[in-house]
């Protein structure tokens, strides 16, 4: 028989069945450990939902007691004889049962407003969806050019860094009442303070990145007639491209971590409105179902950009992949150039 | 290896007269390259270290150059110098008579890394010079498939540089620094970096190649039998400081193939080489490693 393969070796590619089960586990694991918290009546459950309040004056039916109290105040009646009161253990109401919050997501749509003026949860996360964009837009707008030139040109770096790597360490919500002040209370502060949190860390990072380019391919192309720009636009940024596009997925999740903090300034908007509001009527289901809507737009976003990514940067992976197969074999024989491939080169192949 | 000095060899400098004939119109042709008294020193740790001293040579047109030398004799220094890569502390370089200075596409460069574009297809790759001369896409694209066809590539032209050899790299980088039509080719250990077979091949292509194409060559290798095999003269260098220690001039004749490797004129080459290159101790014995022996008696492996 042959040896095990070992799981644990360092560096070690692992095979894929493995790696999609471990994938599986690493959101199965949380929920699992919280559904055990959230089902299993002698796990935690810090607190005595009443169902009869028997002659306990103050207890009503429904109501969370703490374990401790609630033994207390029976200790009470049954020493005068009285009823005691009944209940079940239960969680407190900040952490409901992933059926609950599941039902949330279902159910946080079909909410409708409290208060008239509010926003339905679409609404409020398609809000949160626009600042983000405008903020990381007009960031990346600002941030990668910079970056760009700080990486490539020294006198640059040396001139702009310094005073970026300063303001970088200032924390963005800081701004918030001046960007209140400048900018008005709707979103235009809110933008500016994503803008604000992303912008000096991503000239720092793209700056990074582009400083590590390859010098060799620098003076190969200089001894091929490039000029300075040509260098620039024609090697060093198309051969940082691939690590500036997977910079800007990481920025990305960066200005997001900023959304919450900047929702609150001026009037508060959008995803973080309808969690303050539903955690002030204590809809706890409908605040972990707007979270976690976060997370997944989130990863939802970067997956998709990893998957262009990999279709974008064809010549890092240069195998046929599925799709430009498909749409290959489509247009066979039409002249159609995708993006990265020349159809033409299969079929000299072959011949 | 040649092992003990071989008397029966001819001097390496002895010519046939076709080889002489050869020469003498060789140093007839225009200079296309003159190094004139190149020094090049880099500061280090107070100091200054002297990597170039003094060198002064001259290329003909279509004459194919080889410079050798041991580890650290500024071999690189010198090319990347000429190739304009670097500056040199004192002398000056004359191209078709006129100074120059500063990476220009008349001295193109083979690195030994390859240095290919990895984003661009092998096509992409090679039209990369004709587009920095202003030459628009369609022509650039029709002449840099002649050379792709010239280095034996046309199947591969829209491959990425990731999937190819080693050596159909090093094909498309020649490819490549050959369409921008340089007066001068200069190859830094080009094939340093390929397997012996491959290494070969090489050989074989790039001497069909100059042959077939109007370029002056330069080439450096720290292989003997590579520099003998291609060129018409090697300059040999010695380390610390780098100077010209000898011109040779190959007399081995021409059309050259692997098959002359063991022929006198060949072995007469490479043994001066061996003397300028790896020089004998005084006592005529070859430095032993002091190595303590560390196997069981019997078990000899020789």
């Amino acid at each position: 028989m042959p040896p095990r393969p070992r799981v644990f070796a360092i560096g070690r590619e692992l095979p894929p069945r493995t790696r999609a089960v471990l994938t599986l586990l690493s959101f199965l694991l949380p929920i699992v450990l919280w559904a055990l918290v959230s089902y299993v009546p002698w796990l935690w459950h810090p607190a005595i939902k009443v169902a009869s309040p028997g002659d306990v004056s103050w207890f009503k039916a429904e109501l969370l007691v703490e374990r401790a109290v609630f033994a207390e105040e029976n200790a009470k009646i049954a020493a005068t004889g009285g009823r005691i009161a009944e209940g079940v253990r239960a969680n407190p109401v900040f952490l409901p049962a992933p059926h609950q919050v599941a039902r949330a997501f279902w159910s946080a749509f079909n909410t409708a407003p409290i208060l008239r003026g509010d926003l339905w949860l679409h609404q409020s996360l398609w809000l949160s969806i626009r600042t983000i964009f405008w903020g990381f837009a007009i960031s990346s707008l600002l941030g990668v050019p910079l970056g760009i030139l700080c990486g490539a040109y020294p006198p640059v770096s040396r001139l702009a860094e310094p005073v970026i790597d300063f303001v970088r360490y200032m924390p963005a919500p800081a701004f918030g009442a001046l960007a209140v002040a400048v900018l008005g209370i709707y979103d235009a502060p809110k933008i500016a303070i994503i803008v604000i949190g992303t912008f000096f860390q991503q000239v720092l990072v793209i700056a990074n990145t582009v400083r590590r380019h390859d010098p060799a391919l620098v003076e190969a192309a200089q001894t091929l007639g490039a000029r300075p720009r040509q260098l620039l636009l024609r090697v060093i940024v198309p051969s940082s491209l691939v690590d500036l596009y997977n910079d800007q997925r990481i920025l990305l999740g960066w200005a997001w971590t900023y959304l919450i903090v900047a929702e609150v300034v001026g009037v508060s908007s959008g995803i973080t409105f309808f969690i303050n509001q539903q955690a002030k009527y204590r809809n706890f289901d409908n605040v972990y179902a707007a979270i976690i809507i976060i997370g997944v737009i989130g990863l939802a976003t970067d997956q998709a950009l990893a998957f262009a990514g990999n279709r974008l940067f064809a010549w890092r992976n240069p195998r046929q992949s599925r799709v430009r197969a498909f749409f290959g074999r489509i247009f066979a024989g039409r002249n159609l150039v995708l993006i990265g491939e020349k159809p033409k080169a299969e079929s000299n192949l072959r011949s | 290896m040649i092992s003990a000095p071989d008397f029966s060899l001819p001097d390496y400098r002895v010519q046939t007269a076709a080889v002489a004939e050869r020469f003498r119109r060789l140093k007839e042709r225009p200079v296309v390259l003159d190094v004139d008294h190149l020094t090049r020193e880099f500061a280090s740790n107070g100091g200054t270290v002297t990597a170039l001293r003094d060198i002064s040579f001259r290329v003909h047109r279509r004459e194919f150059l080889c410079v050798i030398g041991p580890s650290g004799c500024g071999k690189s220094t010198l090319i990347r110098i000429i190739a304009g890569l670097e500056t040199p502390t004192a002398g000056r370089m004359l191209l078709d008579g006129q100074e120059v200075s500063g990476p220009c596409p008349d001295r193109g460069m083979v690195f030994q890394g390859y240095t290919l574009f990895p984003w661009l297809t092998v096509t992409r790759n090679v039209m990369f010079g004709l587009e920095m001369k202003g030459i628009l896409r369609d022509q650039a694209q029709r002449e840099a498939l002649q050379w792709i066809d010239l280095v034996g590539l046309t199947r591969f032209k829209d491959s990425y540089p990731a999937q190819l050899s080693g050596g159909m790299k090093q094909r498309t980088a020649i490819a490549r620094a050959l369409a921008a039509q340089p007066r001068i080719l200069l190859m830094d250990e080009p094939f340093g970096a390929l397997d012996a077979q491959t290494r070969a091949q090489m050989q074989a292509h790039l001497l069909e190649i100059w042959r077939n194409v109007d370029v002056t060559i330069l080439f450096i290798t720290h292989d003997l039998d590579e520099a003998i095999l291609l060129a018409d003269r090697i300059l040999v260098l010695k380390a610390h400081p780098g100077e010209i220690q000898e011109i040779i001039e190959v007399p081995v004749p021409r059309p050259r193939s692997a098959a002359q490797l063991n022929s006198p004129e060949f072995l007469a080459t490479r043994r001066r080489l061996d003397e300028l290159i790896h020089p004998r101790l005084t006592d005529g014995s070859v430095e032993k490693l002091p190595i303590v022996r560390l196997t069981q008696a019997g078990d000899d492996v020789e």
